[in-house]
């Protein structure tokens, strides 16, 4: 439209977006990081660590306590004798390849079959004919697990196989390809697994984000004042600012512990990249992550009216995030692979998946490929939020005669959704 | 529409043909207002008509689904809003801020450098007789101080359209004359004010122009003078003699309440009646000429389903 009559001043007076999303990123910002909020959410790696230690703590309570499943020999008594013998002499050269073997008497009128099926002792499986011709009795997959190492002992005990063994020299090096591989993938889970907790943290308070605003009626003076996708933006970096002092804060506790104690990083796989490319790349890509999920999660917060339907929203949104990270695991075992390709392609896992391609690979350029296309899709992801926001809850843009009619309208109109408190 | 009001003066706002729907519900339909710089304009109807989504519009916070707005000639209130103040209807500030660093902030969001508008916003309250409540929180103030709070955040930094959104509602008496003062003083500086209410005595008493608005149109917008000049000016006479030749001279529509007549001020004016009253020696009294209020107009214009509604949403109200 062009300018009607009157007088018009042609001078553009407002603030840009960036700095109209600095306006809210500041006010946000200090809000959040005066706020008890900050309290629980520097504390939260506390409880996710606390919560780790627990559960590794039972689990290793738990396999302690739960005796490893026995393979039971009841042959006739030199037979046993000699399969002893064998497992003994065996398990010394293989280590822990073979299952823990036992004696076992079967009583007249018992069977292997019996005592598998009635459930007697801790067996996985039973021994019994001779020598030469042993029988095993148990489930198809102990069986097919345990077949051939129970032949290996057999045949020793037989005098089939060599009890001498020579003796080797060992000459140790510092590592290998399948060594640093190994390392590598271990680097890239821990580095995942960082970056997945930090953005779990920040979730919930983002999902959050608008409800304030919407209670406290400013959303229309915001509105009014500002474009939507600043009012977005700020909060999104607001929340970001806040989680970089978090990180500052916890980076330099571990940085002190870790004076220390005397922990030495080098003790940990290096990371293709490099540590300090690594690192930097860390922080990279968890912002991104961050906007990312940030910006799709704020978008679905905004719609919610109350703080119950946020707390709604927050179960699939955790799950959400559990699938992506799940993704991006699954495809970081098979670096090269069209399933990586993918997870570093799909905007929500490619901050997970190229993370752990820094810690295995390398190249650099697909790094800077990977940031571009995050880059894009964050400012798509806020534009379609905000627009979406605009739409639904300000009720903004065509809703009229034209606006195609949902399924609920067509029908009667008693079921029609009713109009959103901020109309007239 | 009168546009006669607006003719040959800088507009502040011109708007032709707004419409706007929700849910499939016309909300407004066909808005043309026309706001001429510098005057203090009033958009009355009772709740429900489309004035809150007839501001929105004008303000760029919905965007119409037909018709076009310029706020100074920009069709995009975006672009200018450092130059523009509002007030909505739903009152909101983050209850944590302190009510200087509020002000502070509604100024930040138009423009304004945020150390300056905490300067601003201390001086502000401090003429408003609330210097004292500067460092308080605003959950800790009344909710009369937290709207004096909000509305000093929309003049902050110093627009030149003022927009405000039944700004008396939730007022007790003596704040809102502080607040017609507030206005009256703005429009004497040369900002635009543009309000929304429900009560009629506020347009009457503070508005050059104003638009009638009811079922989301709008059948009258223009000087509220013309508006009350829709009515013929109503005569109120008391005669000593209660029979006599003089009364062939009164008009048709002339009624008796109570000691007086009532009647149209004739088309041929005062005179030939007074001299046909002292002819026929009607022994005057007393006669005055009332010109129609706006209610009259109103109810002239809008019909007295709408005049109704108002008077109930009038007294429903805090007024």
């Amino acid at each position: 439209m062009g300018r009607l009559t009157g007088g018009a001043d042609q001078q553009k007076s407002r603030l840009n977006l960036w700095q109209a999303a600095f306006v809210i990123a500041r006010r946000d910002f200090r809000a959040i990081l005066f706020s008890r909020a900050f309290i629980f959410f520097l504390l939260g790696p506390v409880f996710l660590m606390g919560v780790g230690a627990l559960s590794s703590g039972v689990g290793s309570q738990i396999r302690a306590e739960t005796a490893d499943p026995q393979v039971g020999v009841a042959m006739s008594l030199p037979d046993t004798a000699a399969m002893l013998a064998a497992h003994s002499v065996l398990d010394r050269q293989l280590g822990r390849a073979l299952p823990p073997m036992a004696a076992l008497e079967v009583e007249r009128g018992d069977s292997a079959r019996l005592i598998l099926e009635e459930k007697r002792g801790n067996y996985a499986a039973i021994v019994t004919g001779t020598l030469a011709e042993p029988i095993m009795t148990g489930t198809q997959d102990q069986l097919n697990a345990l077949k051939g190492r129970i032949a290996l002992i057999a045949a020793t005990a037989n005098d089939q196989a060599p009890r001498q063994f020579p003796k080797i020299t060992t000459q140790n090096v510092a590592t290998s390809g399948a060594s640093q591989r190994s390392g590598r993938v271990v680097t890239a889970q821990i580095g995942q697994m960082l970056l997945f907790l930090l953005t779990m943290l920040l979730a919930g308070m983002v999902l959050s984000n608008l409800v304030e605003e919407k209670g406290n009626k400013i959303i229309e003076i915001l509105a009014a004042a500002i474009p939507m996708d600043a009012v977005f933006m700020g909060k999104l970096f607001a929340m970001l600012g806040v989680s970089m002092v978090g990180i500052v804060l916890w980076g330099t506790v571990v940085g002190i512990l870790a004076g220390f104690t005397g922990f030495d990083l080098g003790a940990v796989p290096a990371p293709a990249v490099g540590w300090p490319l690594f690192l930097m790349l860390g922080v990279v890509y968890f912002s991104m992550g961050y906007l990312l999920l940030g910006s799709l999660f704020l978008a679905i917060g905004s719609m919610a009216a109350t703080v119950r339907e946020v707390q709604t929203l927050s179960m699939p949104v955790t799950m959400l995030q559990l699938l992506v990270f799940f993704f991006a695991s699954y495809a970081m075992a098979k670096p090269g692979s069209p399933m990586e390709l993918a997870a570093a392609i799909f905007p929500l896992s490619s901050p997970f998946a190229m993370l752990a391609r820094a810690a295995q690979i390398e190249t650099l350029w697909p790094h800077a490929l990977a940031l571009m296309w995050q880059t894009i899709c964050v400012a798509a992801f806020i534009k379609a939020g905000a627009s979406l926001f605009r739409k639904r809850v300000m009720h903004s843009g065509p809703q009229g005669a034209k606006a195609k009619k949902r399924f609920w309208q067509r029908k009667g109109g008693n079921n029609a959704p009713a109009r959103s408190s901020t109309t007239p | 529409m009168n546009d006669a009001f607006a003719k040959n003066r800088p507009l502040a706002i011109e708007a032709r043909g707004l419409v706007k729907h929700f849910e499939g519900t016309i909300a407004v339909d066909g808005v043309d207002l026309s706001v001429p710089e510098g005057a203090i304009y009033g958009i009355l109807g009772p709740n429900g008509a489309g004035k809150t989504t007839t501001l929105r519009m004008l303000l760029g916070i919905i965007e119409p689904d037909k018709g076009v707005r310029t706020i100074f000639g920009h069709d995009r209130p975006h672009d200018i809003s450092r130059l523009i103040g509002y007030l909505p209807e739903e009152r909101g500030l983050y209850p944590a801020m302190k009510a200087y660093e509020a002000i502070g902030f509604l100024g930040a969001l138009r423009g304004l450098p945020l150390a300056e508008g905490k300067r601003r916003g201390r001086e502000l309250l401090e003429r408003h007789g609330l210097g004292h409540a500067a460092e308080r929180q605003i959950r800790q103030l009344s909710k009369g101080m937290a709207q004096t709070v909000q509305l000093l955040g929309t003049l902050v930094h110093k627009p030149r359209l003022v927009v405000l959104d039944e700004p008396f509602s939730g007022l007790d008496a003596i704040n809102q004359g502080k607040l017609e003062g507030m206005i009256r003083q703005l429009a004497d500086d040369g900002t635009t004010v543009i309000f929304s209410t429900h009560v009629i005595a506020h347009a009457e008493r503070l508005c050059e122009g104003v638009a009638i608005i009811a079922g989301g149109k709008v059948p009258y917008a223009g000087s509220v003078d013309d508006a009350r000049d829709r009515i013929p000016a109503q005569v109120r006479l008391e005669t000593h003699a209660r029979e006599g030749q003089w009364r062939g001279a009164l008009p048709a529509d002339a009624r008796r309440e109570g000691d007086y007549w009532m009647f149209s001020l004739p088309e041929s004016g005062i005179e030939p009646l007074l001299r046909a009253l002292i002819e026929g020696e009607a022994g005057i009294l007393s006669l005055s000429i009332e010109r129609a209020g706006l209610h009259d107009a109103f109810v002239h214009i809008a019909g007295e389903a709408a005049a109704r509604a108002l008077n109930e949403h009038s007294v429903d109200g805090a007024e």
